[in-house]
């Protein structure tokens, strides 16, 4: 094993211990309860997912989402059909997304830059109108796809499980998936799909999709076919908001088509950015900070806020409170639209890329470029000479 | 010898009613060094660039070793063993120096698509190790671990060189190799493909330098106003009068 | 027959919306290299200076209801018509072209605002980078609208005098079936003196020349000493100006709301992808083109055919176009292939 190999099982056992342990260390920030950290998870993956595409390839894809949507009707559809096991639900949820992923990627590849962007954007698009509207037989259109007692759930009754008044809960071998177990399911599919993300990133593969990002035109004239490449990487993601998708649905058994809308696309963009593009960890941390924050500024309403300015003088207070309630409550996508621009402007590195200037501040890890690089090709030239 | 390897036939390219070829027949034997050479805009660059499958020929074709590359995209020609070193270079700028090479390696290893995604990259040795004698052998042996775009342009040019070579490629395409270069980095190149040379590696070499095209060629095609006016040895091209009007008259020999 | 023309008809002012919003993307993407998110945004902005206008324009007083004469009835009237009882009814019936007056000056210095302070330093920067700083700011814009206006819907009234529809069927003798409501037809007329006066100014205009003369090769009018990001910072104002004019005559159409900017740029982004990147004419002929086949798709006898083909049919044909005609319609070899 060479020191590359070791130091990545170092990164991943890190990784996978920060996750189990999240009900701890989450504890002083009051966000240890199993729903948000469940989201965190969900997230996480879905983050992870779309920095294969976006961090390795930089194919900027406006329609994530969509994947995400379809992941949840696939995993409902297999609720209501088969099993209230999630296992085959989120088999499922994988395939079927990356199925749709290779659809939509085969045409959206065709193009690269902003056209890509637009099409991916266009392609999630109509297929959140699709499921508002010709779709409602399978979406349910508005109300979103629910459980119901009268659902066939063809391998539960076949196994003799007994009928009961009421719809029954998701679960894995018996175990409901709400609350802590919930998480823990989220967490371990969590770092398998780092893991998986790790071996990517790590492999002539990911090196391939890297050196694309860096220069396509080359990459032809190298003798590499890029488009498998890019199809694969967008598949790839695909599956991984499906897996983020079916996930949704597994703590919470119904699927919405607003979980296809723009802005859901746009957040996992901004968790990937926020946390740093590119890098293995960043999108995990930046959809953790995203969910945090959403659960924090959402649930401030306004007179919380006259509390937590109370102590300011009346008329400041009135003030600061109309401020701030724009950003809080129903106001969080202000917040979000305020971030994704600060990050843009001011941290395009993302906090990846924050935490390592710092630790360059204290000397911690050398830059990799090097001044003396002309100098040395002079000597050589003469020598050579 | 008299193998031949490329066979440029009856190729026309032009450009809004512009003839950038005419009537280009041009045969590169196995092993040889074949130099095009011509005036500026006489259409070098735009031969190289149907040969690499950049460009489509309006009509003739283009073969390599019995194969059409005419329409071929260009990874396929690049797999058939014709390799491109380009005269701006073409590197990738955010890899290390080491990996901008290895990439070609493991395209000509591995082939223009495969999903090795469980592998490790900085796990195949040898592909690594044969990334770091080339470039030692080109004088950057002491940064492998630099991203490329730390490089000064002579080296980023001399890197370029090494991601032809790594390939180890039937038919090197060399575009103006010196091109900008200092004197001592022109002769350095110089050595360099002549020790490439003995290896016995057939190369295509675009130069206006004429230093360089006599020390190296063993034959010499000159283009001038899109079209082929002489083909022969140094010899017999230095002695040719159209040459010397076409072309010759312009530059100190 | 009556039933093709009658969809002709209502495609054409949804597609002069899309080409109005198009011309501006297009144009501002061929001087500046900027990908705007926030374009749409600012059409929905136009829309809401409509809104404004009226609300300002209708601010009320409680008076005397004196039509109830049994108890002591108040009703909403506003000032200025109590003020001024001749004019003001008039000025408030006219409120949406009124507001036109309004928007040219807010549009423009919003353009000119978002350029300087934002744009304008984005130009180095890779497109992923413009596309996501401007969608934060498509977000902040529509957020910032929705508290203020609430999420649903303001209906907007056309003058009364235009609330009608015209015969157009009588007019040429085919037949009564076929109806234009006056204020669509008002609204397809001034979009295409908008993009007339467009092409005009980019026509005749010596700065207009510059600007085509950017959109064909930036670096060439680099070269000849224009300073072109300055002197295109106006091509800014002007994309703005457009698209919050067409925002402001389209509401009587559609009612705005916080989300409509979205909804259009998405559909002009295609409009753009379809007509070819840096086409203006093709950002017109396709901002028409898919406003009438979108029309043709919801006739009820296509649906009943192809269910819910109204809701994708603009995504299919863009996608049919960049699989036939990897360039769109009139795009040009070299724009955005790298």
């Amino acid at each position: 094993m060479n020191k590359s190999a070791i130091s990545d099982w170092v990164l991943f056992f890190g990784f996978a211990a920060a996750i189990l342990t999240m009900p701890v260390w989450l504890a002083p920030f009051g966000a240890n309860y199993p729903d948000l950290m469940q989201k965190f998870a969900i997230f996480g993956v879905f983050a992870i997912g779309f920095n294969i595409l976006f961090g390795l390839t930089g194919y900027l894809s406006f329609g994530h989402a969509a994947f995400l949507g379809v992941g949840s009707y696939t995993v409902v559809w297999s609720y209501k059909l088969l099993t209230m096991n999630i296992i085959p639900g989120i088999i499922f949820a994988v395939i079927v997304s990356g199925i749709f992923a290779f659809l939509i990627g085969y045409v959206s590849l065709r193009r690269s830059g902003i056209y890509f962007s637009i099409l991916t954007l266009a392609f999630a698009q109509m297929s959140y109108n699709l499921a508002y509207s010709v779709l409602t037989p399978i979406t349910n259109g508005e109300t979103g796809l629910q459980l119901t007692l009268s659902d066939p759930r063809i391998l539960d009754s076949m196994a003799g499980v007994a009928v009961t008044n009421s719809v029954p809960n998701p679960s894995v071998f018996g175990i409901k998936t709400s609350g802590l177990p919930g998480f823990y399911i989220c967490a371990v599919v969590l770092i398998i799909g780092f893991f998986i993300a790790l071996r990517i990133t790590r492999s002539p593969f990911g090196m391939m999709l890297k050196a694309i990002k860096s220069n396509q035109t080359r990459m032809a004239y190298t003798g590499f076919n890029t488009r498998p490449y890019l199809l694969w990487a967008f598949v790839i993601s695909g599956m991984y908001a499906g897996l983020a998708g079916g996930l949704l649905a597994v703590t919470d058994p119904l699927a919405g088509a607003e979980r296809m809308q723009w802005t859901a696309s746009g957040e996992v963009v901004l968790m990937t950015i926020l946390g740093g593009v590119g890098t293995l960890v960043g999108p995990v941390i930046g959809a953790v900070v995203i969910k945090y924050f959403e659960n924090i500024f959402s649930s401030f309403n306004k007179s919380e806020l006259h509390q937590v300015f109370a102590a300011l003088p009346d008329g400041l207070e009135n003030v600061v409170v109309s401020v701030t309630s724009m950003f809080v409550g129903k106001g969080w996508h202000l917040t979000l639209g305020l971030m994704f621009m600060i990050v843009v402007i001011f941290l395009p590195g993302g906090i990846m890329e924050g935490v390592r200037r710092v630790g360059r501040l204290f000397g911690i890890g050398k830059p990799k470029t090097l001044k003396p690089a002309s100098v040395a090709t002079t000597e050589q030239g003469q020598a050579n000479g | 010898m008299d193998n031949v390897v490329l066979h440029v036939a009856d190729v026309h390219k032009s450009f809004a009613g512009l003839h950038a070829l005419s009537d280009i027949d041009l045969s590169v034997r196995e092993g040889e060094t074949h130099a095009i050479i011509g005036p500026n805009g006489a259409g070098k660059s735009t031969l190289l660039n149907v040969c690499i499958g950049r460009l489509k020929p309006d009509s003739g074709h283009v073969v390599f070793d019995g194969e059409n590359l005419t329409g071929k995209q260009p990874h396929q020609i690049n797999q058939l063993g014709v390799v491109r070193v380009f005269q701006t270079p073409e590197i990738f700028p955010e890899l290390s120096i080491l990996e901008n090479v290895m990439v070609p390696i493991l395209a000509k290893r591995d082939g223009s698509f495969k999903l090795n995604w469980f592998k490790r990259f900085s796990g195949e040795a040898e592909v690594r190790d044969k990334a770091s004698s080339i470039l030692s052998d080109l004088g950057l042996g002491s940064m492998l671990q630099h991203d490329a775009s730390s490089l000064s342009r002579g080296d980023k040019r001399r890197l370029e060189l090494a991601m032809g070579l790594s390939q180890d490629p039937r038919l090197l395409l060399l575009d103006e190799p010196t091109a900008g270069m200092a004197r001592h980095d022109t002769n350095a190149t110089i050595e360099l493909l002549k020790d490439i040379k003995a290896t016995g590696m057939t190369k295509v070499i675009i130069e206006h330098d004429m230093h360089v095209v006599f020390s190296l060629a063993d034959r010499i095609s000159v283009l001038a106003g899109g079209r082929i006016i002489c083909q022969g040895t140094p010899e017999e091209v230095k002695a040719d009068p159209r040459v010397k009007e076409a072309y010759l008259g312009e530059e100190q020999v | 027959m009556d039933a093709i023309l009658v969809q002709i008809l209502n495609g054409l002012d949804k597609g002069a919306a899309y080409a109005l919003i198009a011309l501006g993307l297009t144009l501002v993407f061929g001087t500046l290299g900027v990908v705007n998110f926030a374009h749409g945004a600012i059409f929905m902005i136009g829309a809401f200076c409509a809104v404004t206008l009226n609300r300002l324009l209708t601010l009320s007083t409680k008076v005397r209801d004196e039509s109830i004469t049994l108890f002591e009835a108040f009703k909403e009237v506003p000032i200025l018509t109590t003020k001024f009882p001749t004019i003001g009814p008039i000025i408030v019936d006219y409120s949406v072209p009124l507001a036109i007056l309004v928007a040219i000056p807010i549009m423009w210095g919003l353009g000119l605002l978002m350029e300087r302070g934002l744009i304008r330093h984005f130009y180095k920067r890779p497109h992923a980078d413009q596309i996501l700083v401007t969608f934060g700011l498509a977000i902040i814009i529509q957020e910032i609208v929705k508290h203020y206006y609430g999420a649903n819907p303001i209906p907007q009234a056309a003058p009364a005098a235009f609330s009608g529809s015209l015969n157009i069927g009588a007019l040429f003798g085919l037949g009564d079936n076929i109806v234009y409501p006056w204020w669509r037809l008002i609204y397809l007329s001034f979009s295409l003196f908008i993009i007339s006066a467009v092409f005009a100014f980019l026509q005749f205009t010596t700065f207009g020349m510059v600007v085509r003369a950017g959109m064909q090769d930036r670096e060439m009018v680099g070269m000849l000493g224009i300073n072109i990001e300055r002197r295109f910072s106006l091509v800014f104002g002007l994309a703005a100006v457009v698209a919050g004019l067409a925002g402001v005559m389209y509401t009587p159409i559609l009612p705005p709301d916080y989300h409509m900017g979205m909804d259009f740029l998405v559909l002009s982004f295609v409009v753009v992808v379809v007509g070819g990147m840096g086409s203006l004419g093709g950002a017109v002929a396709a901002g028409f083109l898919l406003g009438i086949l979108q029309s043709f798709a919801s006739m009820t006898q296509v649906k009943a055919i192809i269910p819910g083909i109204d809701q994708i049919i603009i995504y299919l044909v863009a996608v049919v176009v960049l699989l036939v005609l990897p360039r769109g319609l009139l795009g040009r070899k070299g724009v955005m292939e790298d």
